[in-house]
């Protein structure tokens, strides 16, 4: 059991990271661009890289916020 | 796309792993033995050789868009965490990953630990801790070397400049026989989030359904964005941190 959950931790810690939230923000982002894509046929190719910036700088202020 | 960009791009990436790897061995070879350290190192190889013979060509049978959407996502989030630890420790409020301490670290470590022979093996702590870290820093190199190459549709690229680190990397790390502690991790770290970031944005938005204007020109401009944003960041925590400090230090004036 102890092995399976190290296994679990260290594939959570290799692919989500110190801060599960940009992870979150990120797939979300990447889901609204799809839908925007091909449900409204909007390009918008403008969202993930202005998501991806508001994740860094939320997690940013997040982890600043109380030091 | 020209190969140098991808090839420039594995190095560094590749670099930044290798010399953790290598702080990891080092410590391993001069506190415990070298043999064992060795025999972790070569089963450590073993295995990412079989994983990179698995995954490889699996990934190549996927679609492109689908690739695409899941490579990207990974490279965004991936890219995301190192801008953050990077950003973090250029303005202190994380400390400064030093390859000296961290080797002071598992020095300690393998100091106090116990000798034991396992399996044929005359020290397993020092193949363990070799093992464990060749395997893992081991497997972002793969990981780096599998989505910008089978992207790029220019895997001989990727290896040349995954290769090409190692091998400087290991030179280096044999000529001076200590960690390398002069080499700018930080911002090389810094260099590779903004690389990931960008090539993650690029193909996950590609794969999610999006026709980027200029299709691959838009790297030249996606690049320096997120570089020019991340720079940003830097000076947002610092003035944040300036700007808390100064009120402790007027007090102190006062008292």
């Amino acid at each position: 059991m102890n092995r399976i959950k190290a296994f679990g931790a260290f594939w959570y810690d290799f692919v989500i990271g110190d801060d599960w939230h940009v992870a979150a923000l990120v797939v979300a982002g990447l889901a609204l661009t799809a839908i925007l894509a091909h449900a409204a046929h909007v390009n918008a190719w403008w969202l993930l890289p202005l998501l991806a910036f508001a994740a860094l700088a939320w997690s940013l202020h997040r982890v600043t916020g109380n030091k | 796309m020209n190969a140098l960009p991808l090839i420039l791009t594995v190095f560094v990436a590749c670099a930044v792993e290798a010399i953790e790897a290598l702080t990891i061995v080092l410590a391993a070879g001069i506190t415990r033995e070298w043999r064992s350290t060795f025999q972790g190192m070569a089963v450590a190889l073993v295995v990412l050789a079989a994983v990179t013979a698995v995954v490889g060509p699996a990934i190549s049978y996927l679609p492109l868009t689908a690739l695409r959407l899941v490579i990207g996502a990974l490279l965004l989030i991936f890219g995301l965490q190192w801008l953050r630890k990077a950003v973090l420790r250029a303005t202190g409020y994380k400390a400064l990953h030093d390859e000296a301490s961290a080797y002071l670290r598992e020095v300690t470590a393998a100091e106090t630990a116990a000798r034991e022979s396992r399996r044929g093996v005359s020290d397993w702590y020092a193949f363990t801790l070799a093992f464990k870290g060749v395997l893992l820093e081991g497997l972002e190199v793969v990981f780096i070397v599998i989505t910008f190459g089978d992207n790029q549709k220019d895997i001989g690229a990727a290896v040349i400049g995954a290769a090409a680190a190692i091998v400087v990397i290991a030179v280096a790390g044999i000529a001076v026989r200590a960690p390398l502690t002069r080499v700018p991790e930080n911002w090389m770290k810094f260099a590779v989030g903004i690389m990931l970031t960008s090539f993650g944005t690029f193909w996950g938005a590609e794969g999610a359904g999006v026709a980027w204007p200029g299709n691959d020109g838009a790297l030249l401009v996606l690049v320096p964005v997120v570089a020019i944003a991340s720079a940003a960041c830097i000076l947002w925590l610092r003035s944040r941190k300036s700007a808390a400090a100064a009120p402790a230090l007027q007090k102190e004036a006062v008292g």
